[in-house]
């Protein structure tokens, strides 16, 4: 009896290793993922990285109570959402609009493209394309957007994007066909 | 606990109904656009963890700072505190000499003092001695009138 109590607090601490363990092998694999969702839809460095932290600071506090039931991925994704989501509610700031001095230059963005195979003049009306891209997306809703970036930008499933955002997905095709058609109609107008 | 990673293949139905909706370059503009952004965002993912690294070092140099002006203060007190000590004692060995002379100078008035009152008492028993008469001097002189005659 004396040695099961003995045990106890090492049997705790072994198990809060292993979930610490579990909670970073998390983080390494999903920061850059989550980072670069919330700078797409922030568009903003420092913001982005601030909600990066939040977010992971977030999960961390409710690591817990995490069942397994959706991938971690999701998990993280949809924390990530309410986190910008607030954000921009609680500033009272319509999305993009606020002062661009953090702000991802669009342009820049543009010519991260790889060089591959193409030719200077075939990338520069590729680049000129994201840039289109980028100004369709700025003009879509914020679920648009959401959904937008979650499917083009993080090739996330439709069931998948269901789940991060609370939408079904029935919801979530009707965003993202409309989001769809405002990129092509950009895309089209400036042919 | 238990968690799925991200799956391994992306081709499911909904994706290949979406591919099909997409015409070529729509598809291929929505490529280069993810391309783009994660490449962009990969570097500047890399640059937001730069200044986390140097953290530390930066951690260093304040310490290495805070270090200095503590030692700097505990210069400036021990210092301070040794010319405050070397103050008092000079004060201190000022104070006992000027105490030296207010007693030396008390006792040269007091002898001086003294001096005057002998000078004095010899000056009134000088004046007196000379003032008064012997007490045998009359009839001194009865007795030459005598001899005299």
């Amino acid at each position: 009896m004396a040695a099961i109590t003995t045990l106890e607090p090492m049997t705790r601490s072994t198990a809060e290793d292993a979930a610490a363990l579990e909670f970073s092998a998390v983080v390494a694999a999903h920061r850059p993922q989550i980072f670069r969702f919330l700078l797409a839809s922030t568009r903003d460095l420092d913001l982005a990285e601030t909600l990066t932290q939040e977010c992971f600071l977030k999960a961390h506090r409710n690591w817990a109570s995490f069942r397994g039931e959706s991938t971690a991925m999701t998990w993280l994704m949809r924390i990530a959402i309410n986190l910008q989501k607030d954000h921009w509610r609680n500033r009272r700031m319509q999305f993009w609009r606020h002062t661009r001095t953090n702000s991802v230059d669009l342009d820049e963005a543009g010519e991260w493209l790889p060089s591959g195979e193409s030719s200077a003049e075939q990338k520069v009306l590729a680049q000129e394309r994201v840039a289109q891209v980028w100004k369709a997306v700025e003009g879509l809703s914020e679920r648009q957007r959401t959904v937008f970036l979650l499917r083009f930008v993080e090739e996330q499933e439709l069931s998948e994007i269901a789940r991060a955002t609370g939408l079904n997905e029935g919801t979530v095709k009707a965003h993202l066909s409309r989001a769809l058609a405002k990129v092509r109609a950009e895309l089209g107008g400036k042919r | 606990m238990s968690f799925n990673h991200e799956p391994a293949s992306r081709q499911d139905a909904s994706r290949q109904d979406d591919a099909e909706a997409l015409d070529p370059e729509l598809k291929s503009a929505l490529a280069d656009f993810r391309l783009s952004f994660h490449a962009f965002s990969d570097a500047a993912y890399a640059r937001a963890r730069m200044p986390l690294a140097r953290a530390p070092r930066r951690g260093r140099v304040w310490r290495l700072v805070a270090g200095c002006a503590l030692g700097c203060v505990l210069l400036a007190g021990s210092v301070s505190s040794g010319v405050y000590r070397h103050h008092r004692k000079e004060v201190g060995i000022a104070q006992a000499r000027e105490a030296q002379h207010q007693r030396q100078l008390a006792a040269d008035r007091a002898s001086q003092q003294a001096r005057e009152e002998e000078d004095l008492l010899a000056k009134v028993d000088s004046d007196i001695a000379r003032q008064t008469p012997s007490a045998m001097e009359p009839l001194a002189r009865l007795m030459s009138d005598d001899e005299t005659r």
